[in-house]
């Protein structure tokens, strides 16, 4: 168990370290990296707390998805490879100091309220009772979610394609 | 902790040695096909080619030049080898024959795959090159674009065996008596194929490399070493889809007239005959198509397999349901 913890501190450090290079690095590539570090530490957290659905979930979404178009756009912008001295934003650093320490102790109120500060490690398997929730219990806001990323995406192709005049009739 | 570390050693070589069987047959197929002598007749009828192959990347210099991002550039190979073995464990030889027999296997396969691309946009963007980062671009269109109906086709065979653990499916498809292939999803197991085919960036979906215009796309500036990483990577991925598209919808290690107790010692040979088999059908593939325009390849993934793969889940939950 000793050694247990000691690597959970060793993980928690990782994730904090990471965490704190996305924000600070002026090179957007490695803040990208350091994302999926740090997303790929917090599955690992949510492994060692036996929600498993939920770990994997963070891989394929966030690190496959949403850190490959993070890239692409990237990519497809004219970032100078390398250092970036633009990326550093000094006007907003108090409203964003401030911001970020009252989310985090708004989530260590409501964390440390209701659970005491324990960790409750659920036994057995969480995925097929996930799934029995979600379509029953939270069948509504479960399609309400579904109907508004829906909207989200029609909004963005009716956004995007605009400009009629500029697509060859041909070519599409 | 023995049992781990011996199960983590097997894992590599098995995927190591599929890496290098399946370039074997992709080299020895493009001969073959296309009737070039070197690796049908040269030094033990061609078998050496690949232990001549390895030797020379090793030997090589590895070169990283001046101007690229290094530790990006450094690690990523790694990333895409990492997900190539990862995918690997678990892929059940037998119901015990299997690194890890996870709940969420298939889930998780899917999950994983996703790290390689991360290491293949890194690559074309860290190397400094007009070519590595249109490569890299294209690469980033087109796996984004085949991740969903290489998903999607999964979501069918995950309706029809209710669980996504892969001895699970397996076992759902010996208790069936026919692979699910033949039990209803022919045309998830075409999208599969079709979608895995471009995860791997091979011809006729090889843009992301297509050495006639971007001289190599994201490897360009790769050599020695590395660029061995991402050789093997390429055909163990290749192994690897192919072990799970088999898994999946051929039945897996099972083999019908076979007594089911002495499965441990014929199921990896079925199992790696059934990947061998369609491991040939991509050579083939390979070796007689031309490549793809770059739209015609979003064309495909959005217009054609991601609504037909979501059509095969309508007709199989339907199915399900029904009877």
């Amino acid at each position: 168990m000793e050694i247990f913890e000691i690597v959970i501190y060793f993980i928690l450090l990782g994730l904090i370290s990471t965490a704190i290079r996305v924000v600070t690095t002026s090179n957007v590539i490695h803040a990208a990296i350091s994302l999926v570090f740090t997303l790929a530490l917090s599955a690992i957290l949510f492994l060692i707390l036996s929600a498993e659905f939920v770990a994997l979930v963070l891989v394929l979404v966030y690190i496959g998805a949403v850190i490959v178009l993070f890239l692409f756009g990237i990519m497809i912008t004219r970032a100078p490879l390398g250092k970036n001295a633009e990326l550093d934003n000094d006007k907003n650093k108090k409203m964003g100091a401030a911001i970020s320490g009252s989310i985090f102790l708004l989530f260590s109120y409501i964390l440390i309220n209701n659970f005491d500060g324990e960790v409750n490690i659920a036994s057995g398997s969480s995925t097929e009772l996930l799934g029995e929730i979600l379509l029953t219990r939270f069948i509504f806001p479960f399609e309400l979610v579904s109907f508004v990323l829906l909207a989200a995406l029609i909004g963005g192709i009716t956004l995007a394609r605009k400009d009629e005049a500029l697509i060859d009739k041909d070519q599409v | 902790m023995t049992e781990v570390l011996i199960k983590v050693g097997l894992l590599a070589a098995v995927a190591l040695n599929g890496a290098i069987i399946f370039t074997i047959m992709d080299v020895k197929g493009a001969s073959w096909m296309q009737r070039r002598p070197g690796p049908l007749h040269v030094g033990l009828r061609g078998f050496i080619f690949p232990v001549a192959e390895i030797l020379k990347f090793v030997q090589k210099e590895d070169i990283i030049p001046t101007e690229v991002d290094r530790p990006v550039f450094k690690w990523a190979p790694a990333y895409v080898m990492v997900s190539c073995v990862a995918l690997f464990s678990i892929v059940p030889m037998s119901p015990t024959l299997v690194v890890a027999d996870l709940e969420l296997g298939i889930f998780f396969a899917l999950a994983i795959s996703s790290l390689g691309t991360i290491g293949v946009l890194t690559a074309g963007w860290s190397s400094a090159n007009k070519y590595s980062l249109m490569g890299g671009l294209r690469a980033a269109g087109q796996l984004i674009a085949y991740e969903l109906p290489l998903i999607l086709a999964v979501v069918g065979v995950v309706i029809q065996a209710e669980t996504m653990s892969l001895v699970g499916i397996v076992e759902k498809q010996i208790e069936w008596g026919v692979p699910f292939v033949v039990g209803g999803q022919i045309i998830g197991f075409l999208i599969f194929m079709v979608a895995a085919t471009a995860e791997m960036m091979r011809v006729p979906f090889d843009m992301p490399i297509g050495e006639s215009e971007l001289t190599m796309g994201f490897m360009t500036e790769y050599s020695g070493i590395r660029f061995l990483i991402f050789y093997i990577s390429e055909y163990m991925n290749m192994f690897i889809l192919c072990a799970i598209a088999s898994t999946l919808f051929l039945g897996g290690y099972h083999a019908p007239f076979l007594p089911t107790e002495w499965v441990n010692f014929y199921g990896p040979v079925v199992l790696l005959t059934k990947t061998a088999i369609l491991g040939f059908i991509l050579v083939a593939v390979r070796w007689s198509q031309p490549r793809f325009r770059e739209d015609q390849l979003q064309n495909l993934a959005w217009k054609i397999l991601i609504p037909v793969s979501l059509i095969n889940i309508l007709v199989t939950a339907v199915m399900k349901v029904g009877f």
